[in-house]
């Protein structure tokens, strides 16, 4: 016998009495898992799979198990008798609910043969008459299944249950293979010049003339229609004609739109209203010859509401279709494709007023479709709506996929009225407007997020709560926040005298992870700042859809503001911006606006609070206490108590405490107004469409010091130096030149690898190690801290924790800017932001 | 760290016997933050001085053994190896033990004889200044000698330091003078480095026998030698007054550090007067289900929760902490169930769109708005009017206008210092109107608190109904 076809979505019922064999039926054909077995159940439940009064419990189990299954598109069986009505009730339900394909296996067996094998099982025994009443209502069920709403009824008996095979199909809008690349076309209704004019325009190749059109794209294109073709506009026969050649031909594909639905009862002879342009449709219809209006319904006949295509990564359907309906077939799935959501309400112009899924939607897929007329198409939530309205003079709209471009080919004219007069474009895109407040079910909780660097990133709930606080109270705006910086891990712990830190291991790192070579750059010892800066107020408006009155906006490492004055702020944009001008970078990167890592000096200027509170006084305690003592042991050792140990240990700690005081008061500076800040930019992070972690260190410290060339009062440029890690001279070079800059009272250098991203056999590695110099880090570790008996210890420290938050934060950062040039929704660009300042409220070790 | 005690009676170097300590000698001890030298930089007939120096490690401070350290001891920059402290009162426990406890085993005539002492200590961190440092030792008959520590003109931006070099005269048996600077160097440093339990009151109790009842700061003594734990310090004093105390103002003396809000405000109860103007808008309103949005420690949710009519409360606030104070306040865990039902807390934003705030009755956020970054305004006014949509919502803020009347406040200062702005009336009018316009809602203000005729009320209520 032929193979049973069952859908790879489908919720299959097997249906016979007790003793007819399901369970080794479903046993030989399904796996295991796919199987939920109501006796298996009443077990789970009671520890007795015979007992009757654990039935309702059993089932609610088993239903619980088949809607996760379901929610996760697997197929199910449901293996228990469903010879009651009632029981199959409840399955088909289940299936309306989930939108997959109801499927009635019928075992057919005499009751003879169930009631024998009932009696022969060890394990359970149900009673003759129950078996026969199981048989009876089964053959009474028989006739009913298809009515009932079954989509497919197998009924087999004798020799078919055991030659029975099955074969699984794809459900019909199940296209994932189809990679395109497509054109996709909003609602034509009838407007077949502008039809042919987009096509041109979209590189179609158009032969021949009148009803024998050859449409063919010399790289292999193909468009997809998205419904409403017929209805309002002058030309419906012809693009009736066009469409269904190609689609004929494998040349395109199509999806149904209302109207055609409606073409489709009228074709089949059911009475049509005349309105919302049929009229237009049934007289051109008319005109042509009886065959063709039969070849427009099987066409119509053949169309499947939606396609899922490119491995899912594209859906399409005339009105959209929401994240939990894609992949799935069911009426209700069919309904939203063609009409969309609508609430039952109607507007003030009488027409039907839709709920918008695309506000909510949250899924991985594009979404397009048409059905509305927009004034223009834009992206909202990784949707977007082609439908621009080009039979009310609007125009023909195709979205260009993989591209994502929109190209779209004005109307000759006005062919109808619209009872709803378009509405302008608005000022704010709607994907702006719908970005102006976050939703916290996009951020709270554990989360899980895959980046390009990182494919999953876990945060925990706990952290995400504490990143909430601190994003509420304190960041920015969200819609500026496109990145925070990764934390920076120190390089392995030197075992040189003397020393903690040293570039040797640095570049040591690098070397054995099999990097040649790298960039060292001078550490600014300020504080790290992000800036966005832009040409104009006007052009960062639109772009970020954020109003500011400056050319941008600096915020620091946590997405603070970093500067409480607005107007300090500002001048040092504008100054940044005024440069950027003088070197036309904005043309040069296309772009009108940058995001900037930088650091802002004086440290003073952010560390207020930290020098009043700690340092400062520690180290006029430290001078004033270690005096007083040394004083005090001088006096003893004059009265020549043996006391010269302690007195040199003394005075070796004050010189210490002297040195620790020149340490910090290096970084320190009084600052009044603009002209007292520096600013060292590092890395050109992003501009309008690009990140530009494809280009090296070098490119980024070039780029960046023509950008400091022109306010060089206020523009840092960072020295740095490129060296391969397998040149011994050139390492030794590098290592002179930190050495050269820490005894001259910098805070360090930071070794980068050449390639902004560098991978390895373990993976993504660190992008950037510093080394600080000994001097630098008497305020991190202490005064005294150089002293052996401290420094031995202090040499115990672990960088693991570090390291792997810097790389999980790299990865976080560089996503959000990812998004934000792909002009992904904001909460795409924000989860990744949160993420980052989530992760900070990791316990790590603040010293490294 | 340096401790110097200098006696000038002859025979000076009687010194030596009450310490316990050789003059001629250095002696190290090893204690659990480092070690204690002791020795003599001066001996004569005349005049003889001991001197105790602290040699605290300060990487035992960080890393050694307590998981808890905290704030400035969890850094390694600190002043803690320089400046008096707690640490000095543990190392005269440990070290001059005897001379604290009053033995002398060869010389006990000594043990109560006074001796002219002068207790000498290079940095000592005064917080609370000269003025608390003489009026911790004048009562007890020391003349004070203190020379604020001089800031070096490099560090000059940042203010001036918290210590004193200080000299203390006084003439009294060595025991008394040991013992007072073991009580009061960590009542001024103000930041003890151990836990305190209670058994810490039995020890400020111990060694304040015979002076600390009668000494007019014993307030201040206890409460920082006891770290301002409110409980302990309230121990201590009952124990000390002997139930006599008004307990009524100490409690408003204890109110922490961060309470200047609610210490400017109190004269006027206006906290009261809010939580009740507030309750009223929602009684009258009619509303079953509330949201306190910015519930804080749970005040208004607490008096709610009295009223059968609320049959839903939710408490909202964005800080975890101050939610798990709210549960605390409102007994959470031993409520009924059936109370436990009728009240949740969410930890959440207002800045965002959040679908559990969805299909209540009425909203209130007392005190909150100020606390919300200009630049995040307008999320929070479609958070709650555009998405959460209450049928009510109450709104209180400062009227900045009547900080006029508030002495304590300078010209243009904001009543807290997480108050990102405070409006006029005028300008809260503006923005109550524009959002009620923009929502749909009505809106009417009211005044809270007494009404002066020219600055208004302290507090504005914005009233939305839709």
């Amino acid at each position: 016998m032929t193979a049973l076809v069952i859908p790879e979505l489908a919720v299959v019922a097997m249906i016979g009495a007790s003793g007819s064999g399901k369970t080794t039926f479903a046993r030989k054909h399904f796996k295991p898992t796919e199987v939920l077995s109501s006796d298996f159940c009443r077990g789970l439940v009671s520890d007795d799979e015979n007992d009757q009064q654990a039935t309702g419990d059993a089932f609610d189990l088993l239903f619980t198990i088949a809607r996760k299954r379901l929610d996760r598109r697997l197929l199910t069986v449901i293996d228990a008798t469903n010879v009651k009505t009632e029981a199959r009730k409840s399955v088909l339900a289940l299936a309306r609910e989930k939108h997959a394909m109801p499927v009635a296996i019928v075992l057919d067996v005499p009751t003879k043969v169930c009631l024998e094998r009932s009696q022969q099982r060890s394990d359970r025994s149900l009673g003759a008459p129950l078996i026969r009443q199981q048989c009876s209502l089964l053959r009474q069920s028989l006739r009913e299944l298809k009515r009932e709403g079954f989509r497919y009824v197998y009924v087999l008996r004798g020799e078919e249950i055991e030659a029975a095979t099955i074969e699984r199909a794809r459900l019909w809008s199940d296209r994932r293979e189809d990679r395109g690349p497509f054109d996709i076309i909003g609602d034509i209704h009838g407007c077949f010049d502008e039809l042919v004019a987009l096509l041109g325009r979209l590189g179609y190749a158009i032969e021949g003339e009148g009803e024998a059109l050859r449409v063919t794209h010399p790289q292999g294109r193909r468009p997809i229609f998205l419904g409403d073709l017929v209805d309002r506009g002058p030309k419906i026969v012809e693009v009736l004609r066009l469409v269904m050649d190609m689609v004929a031909a494998g040349a395109a594909l199509c999806v149904p739109g209302n109207h055609e639905m409606k073409l489709h009862r009228y074709l089949r002879g059911s009475d049509v209203k005349p309105n919302h342009g049929f009229a237009e449709t049934a007289a051109q219809l008319a005109a042509a010859p009886p065959e063709f209006g039969r070849r427009v319904e099987r066409f119509i006949d053949s169309l499947v509401s939606h396609y899922t295509l490119d491995g899912e990564r594209l859906v399409v359907a005339h009105a959209g279709l929401k994240e939990s309906l894609q992949g799935r077939a069911s009426g209700a799935v069919r309904q939203f494709a063609l009409f969309g959501e609508t609430t039952g309400e109607t507007d003030e112009f009488g027409l039907p007023v839709r709920h918008d899924w695309a506000r909510e939607y949250r899924g991985r897929a594009i979404v397009v479709y048409g059905h509305t007329p927009v004034p223009v198409a834009e992206w909202l939530n990784r949707t977007i709506c082609v439908d621009t309205g080009c039979v009310y003079g609007g125009a023909l709209t195709a979205l260009r996929y993989p591209e994502l471009e929109v190209v779209a080919e004005p109307a000759r004219r006005v062919y109808c009225e619209s009872v709803k007069p378009l509405q302008p474009p608005p000022e704010r895109s709607a994907q702006q407007e719908h970005d102006a407040l976050l939703d916290l079910a996009d951020l709270l909780g554990k989360r899980n997020l895959s980046t390009r660097l990182r494919p999953s990133l876990t945060i925990s709930a706990e952290h995400s709560a504490a990143a909430l606080e601190v994003m509420s109270r304190f960041a920015v705006d969200p819609r500026w926040l496109i990145y925070l910086p990764p934390t920076m891990s120190p390089s392995e712990t030197s075992q040189r005298e003397g020393l903690l830190e040293h570039p040797a291991e640095a570049l040591a790192y690098y070397r054995e992870a099999g990097v040649g070579a790298v960039v060292c750059e001078q550490k600014h010892m300020g504080s790290r700042a992000v800036m966005i800066v832009g040409r104009s107020p006007g052009a960062l408006a639109r772009r970020f859809g954020a109003q500011t009155a400056a050319h941008g906006v600096i915020y620091s490492r946590t997405g603070r503001p970093f500067f409480a004055d607005a107007a300090l702020e500002a001048a040092l944009l504008e100054r940044v911006a005024s440069s950027a001008t003088q070197i036309d970078l904005w043309g040069e990167l296309d772009t009108d606006w940058l995001c900037l890592d930088c650091e802002i000096l004086p440290w003073s200027a952010k560390a207020q609070a930290l020098l009043r509170e700690q340092y400062a006084p520690t180290g006029a305690a430290g001078e004033a206490g270690l005096q007083a003592s040394v004083a005090a042991l001088r006096a003893a050792a004059e009265r020549g108590t043996e006391v010269a140990g302690l007195l040199a240990a003394h005075e070796r700690r004050l010189e210490d405490v002297r040195k620790y005081r020149q340490a910090y008061r290096r970084y320190c500076w009084p600052v009044q107004g603009p002209g007292d800040y520096k600013i060292a930019p590092f890395h050109l992070l992003a501009s309008e469409g690009r990140v530009h972690v494809d280009r090296d260190h070098v490119w980024h410290m070039e780029t960046l010091a023509r950008l400091c060339a022109p306010a060089p009062e206020m523009l840092l440029a960072t020295p740095y130096r490129v060296v391969d890690t397998e040149d011994e001279e050139g390492c030794a070079a590098v290592i002179a030149w930190w050495e050269e800059l820490t005894a001259a009272g910098g805070e360090g250098m930071v070794v980068k690898p050449f390639d902004f991203v560098a991978k390895g056999p373990k993976g993504l590695m660190q992008p950037a190690i510093k080394c600080r110099g000994p001097e630098y880090l008497r305020i991190i570790y202490g005064p005294e801290y150089t002293a052996p008996e401290h420094l031995g210890r202090l040499r115990a420290r672990g960088l693991g924790s570090k390291r792997s938050l810097a790389i999980r934060e790299f990865a976080l950062g560089l996503e959000a800017l990812e998004r934000f040039v792909r002009r992904e929704p904001l909460r795409r660009v924000h989860e990744c932001v949160f993420a980052v300042l989530a992760l900070e409220s990791e316990p790590v070790d603040p010293r490294l | 760290m340096l401790l110097t005690i200098r006696n000038t009676q002859a025979p000076a170097d009687e010194l030596g016997w009450l310490l316990h300590k050789h003059p001629e000698k250095v002696q190290s001890f090893e204690v659990s933050f480092g070690q204690v030298h002791v020795f003599y930089p001066e001996v004569s007939e005349a005049a003889c001085t001991a001197a105790m120096l602290l040699d605290i490690d300060p990487v035992r401070l960080v890393r050694g053994g307590s998981e808890q350290a905290e704030g400035l001891l969890a850094q390694y920059v600190n002043d803690r190896p320089y400046a008096a402290s707690s640490f000095m009162s543990v190392a005269i426990a440990q070290v001059l033990r005897s001379a604290l406890t009053g033995q002398a085993k060869a010389r006990p005539e000594l043990v109560d004889k006074p001796l002219a002492l002068t207790a000498a200590l290079p940095v000592l961190a005064c917080r609370g200044g000269e003025g608390l440092l003489r009026a911790l030792f004048e009562p007890l008959g020391y003349e004070v000698r203190a020379e604020p520590l001089p800031s070096a003109d490099e560090d000059a931006a940042w203010g001036r330091t918290p210590y004193f070099a200080v000299e203390l005269r006084r003439t009294a048996p060595l025991r008394e003078l040991l013992t007072h600077l073991y009580v009061l160097i960590p009542v001024l440093d103000d930041d003890k480095h151990y836990y305190i339990g209670d058994d810490e009151v039995d020890k400020l109790l111990r060694f304040g026998e015979g002076w600390l009842a009668g000494h007019p700061e014993r307030e201040a003594i206890a409460r920082r030698y006891l770290k301002h734990r409110a409980s302990l310090t309230r121990r201590a004093l009952e124990r000390l007054a002997e139930g006599e105390a008004d307990a009524a103002a100490e409690e408003a003396a204890l109110a922490s550090r961060d309470r200047a809000e609610e210490a400017l405000e109190r004269p006027l109860s206006l906290d009261e007067e809010r939580m009740r103007a507030v309750t009223e808008v929602l009684v009258d309103s009619g509303a079953a289900q509330v949201l306190d949005l910015g519930c804080g420690s749970g005040k208004l949710l607490a008096r709610l929760l009295k009223l059968r009519q609320f049959t839903r409360l939710v408490g909202v606030d964005v800080a975890h902490t101050v939610l798990e104070r709210a549960a605390q306040r409102l007994h959470l865990e031993d409520m009924s169930e059936r109370t436990r039902d009728r009240v949740t807390l969410l930890h959440g934003s207002l800045v965002y769109r959040d679908a559990r705030l969805d299909g209540f009755d009425a909203a209130a956020a007392v005190e909150v708005i100020e606390h919300v970054e200009p630049s995040r305004l307008a999320s929070f006014e479609r958070a709650l009017f555009a998405g959460a949509r209450p049928r009510v919502v109450v709104i209180t803020t400062p009227n900045a206008e009547y900080n006029a009347k508030f002495a304590e406040l300078a010209a243009g200062q904001l009543r807290h210092a997480d108050h990102r702005f405070e409006w006029t009336r005028a300008e809260f009018a503006t923005w109550a109107s524009a959002v009620g316009e923009r929502h749909g809602y009505a809106v009417e203000l009211r005044p809270v608190g007494p009404v002066d005729p020219e600055l208004g009320a302290p507090t504005q209520m914005g009233v939305f109904r839709r």
